[in-house]
């Protein structure tokens, strides 16, 4: 992958941690004034799986994977991300860690005074990844074209729609090859038909590239077909855990409102 | 004591917005240099304000020539217009009007730019890219504003007296060079200077208000609109109050 050998990552720093554990949260606490939002949550994601978060709206989840990610300091807790715990980091090696991991807004975040190419150019360039022109090319077409949008490579933000944007988004957030992919609502806000295009596409992602990703969304679809494991975010901690289908037959009615 | 709710948020306020500048001091010197954003945001703001402080320039050297010229008349000393105009042009109505201008236009376009950068998360998926937001944003802008100021003030000023020229021509006649050499000989180092120096510290005032609202801006479109329109009346007072301090300053290193 000409991304991680530019990245100079060698091939068996890929995988770290002992049973290939990529990303673990402990003990996670954040609070807004009086409002707390996290409490005590705790997360363990293994290489090659596929995590969905589910939770009400306003349970805390964007915050949750802003913390992953560094852009919310915790009040208390541990973030261990690729082997590297994300509170201890500087800046520098906050960035290294960054490169291998990505993320997809939940409000898509595409930079409106770039087109396309150069959104996607963006994150390529500012990773001091030194690739040449004619490989930064290639890497943004293919980016595009897994996404199925090569003819918007021109276009600005403003000209797409809601959907479109959702893809671009995504496509910028793969174009680093991310070991580790953390999705906000990939498929909020669209039509079923788009959504489902969506998910089918991260599935079809996490294959190709071998990633690991934590997805965060309501969508029912979404959690039968992406999700090797479920994660209830209930009063700020992990309520339950399991496959969709031990989920489902689980009968605490805080579980039950959201499989019906 | 309880402050009153107002006079709370103010002091709030100007303790933001000096961490900031704090913020802005300790990062500007610092690797990695943003230059080619830096070389963008020159571009931007400064050479595509040109044609407005152009326009306006003219038109102030122009009007104000031909509203002294009655006074001058009556004291018999219409031969010094030139002399007159410049010393006000160079040394106040310049700088100020056009740094006012450029609040206007730079300072609410920095303030909604970085606004909705806010609001819509740009600025932090800048943050998981790689970048230092606040250094490729803020820390270019400002030195941007800081930089191109004081050369459009020179600008301005210049065209200014262009359009003075025009205005004392339209009654009677005074010759180019004739024009050029009353304004020359009547300007000193210690009125050029004085304005030389404020002006940089207008653009920097516009630049770091003009980020800060935006950089701070409270979600949802509203605060976008809001914080566009706190930076040009913030840095619109800003440049009064320096102006201020700075002919206090001049007084007494006695440049007057
Ligand atoms: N920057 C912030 N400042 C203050 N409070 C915040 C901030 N970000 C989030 N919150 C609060 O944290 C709580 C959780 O917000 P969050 O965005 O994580 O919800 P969510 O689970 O992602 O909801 P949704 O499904 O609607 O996206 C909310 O009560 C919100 O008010
Ligand atoms: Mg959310």
């Amino acid at each position: 992958m000409a991304v991680q050998e530019a990245l100079k990552i060698p091939a068996q720093e890929r995988t770290t941690e002992k049973e290939d554990v990529v990303l673990s949260v402990r003990n996670l606490c954040k609070s807004f004034g009086k409002n707390i939002v996290l409490n005590d949550f705790a997360l363990t994601l293994h290489a090659g799986e596929n995590i969905v978060v589910l939770g009400k709206s306003g349970s805390g989840k964007s915050v949750l994977i802003k913390c992953i990610i560094g852009l919310l300091k915790p009040e208390k807790g541990e973030i261990k991300v690729l082997g590297k715990d994300i509170l201890e980091l500087d800046r520098e090696e906050l960035d290294k860690v960054r490169a291998k991991v990505g993320f997809l807004f939940q409000s898509n975040a595409l930079y409106d005074s770039m087109t396309v190419r150069e959104n996607l150019e963006f994150p390529l360039r500012r990773h001091w990844i030194k690739v040449s022109h004619q490989k930064m090319d290639e890497l943004v077409k293919e980016a595009l074209e897994d996404v199925g949008l090569a003819h918007t490579i021109n276009m600005m933000p403003a000209e797409l729609s809601g959907g479109m944007r959702k893809r671009i988004a995504l496509a910028r957030t793969l174009i680093l090859k991310p070991e580790i992919i953390l999705y906000d609502e990939p498929t909020t806000g669209l039509d079923p038909i788009t959504g489902k295009g969506i998910i089918e596409l991260m599935v079809e992602i996490q294959k190709k590239y071998h990633s690991s990703s934590i997805i965060i969304s309501h969508d029912m679809n979404c959690v039968k077909t992406a999700s090797d494991r479920v994660i209830m975010l209930i009063d700020g901690r992990c309520y339950a855990e399991g496959t969709y289908e031990e989920l489902i037959k689980m009968t605490d009615p805080k579980i039950k409102e959201f499989f019906e | 004591m309880a402050l009153p709710v107002k006079t709370a948020q103010f002091l709030e306020e100007t303790g933001n917005i000096a961490r900031f500048t704090g913020r802005f001091f300790t990062q500007w010197f610092r690797p990695r240099y943003e230059v080619a954003e830096f070389f963008r945001q020159c571009y931007i703001i400064g050479y595509r304000s040109l044609p407005l402080i152009g326009l306006t320039g003219f038109i102030m050297g122009l009007v104000l020539t031909m509203q002294l010229r009655p006074s001058l008349v009556e004291y018999g000393v219409e031969s010094q217009l030139p002399a007159m105009v410049a010393i006000s042009i160079v040394r106040e109505i310049g700088p100020v009007i056009t740094a006012l201008i450029f609040a206007g236009k730079v300072g609410s376009s920095i303030g909604a730019e970085l606004g909705s950068m806010k609001v819509t998360e740009q600025i932090d998926a800048m943050e998981v890219s790689g970048t230092n937001p606040f250094k490729y944003l803020v820390v270019t802008r400002v030195l941007a504003a800081t930089l191109m100021l004081p050369i459009l003030i020179m600008l301005s000023d210049a065209i200014s007296l262009y359009g003075s020229y025009l205005g004392v021509n339209i009654r009677g006649i005074v010759s180019f060079r004739l024009f050029w050499t009353q304004v020359f000989d009547n300007l000193s180092f210690s009125d050029v200077l004085p304005a030389f120096i404020k002006s940089f510290f207008f653009g920097f005032a516009v630049g770091i208000v003009g980020t800060f609202k935006g950089y701070h801006s409270s979600k949802g479109t509203e605060g976008v609109g809001r914080s566009a329109n706190s930076a040009v009346v913030v840095s619109s007072i800003l440049i009064f109050v320096i102006d201020l301090i700075a002919v206090q300053i001049t007084d007494l290193f006695g440049f007057n």
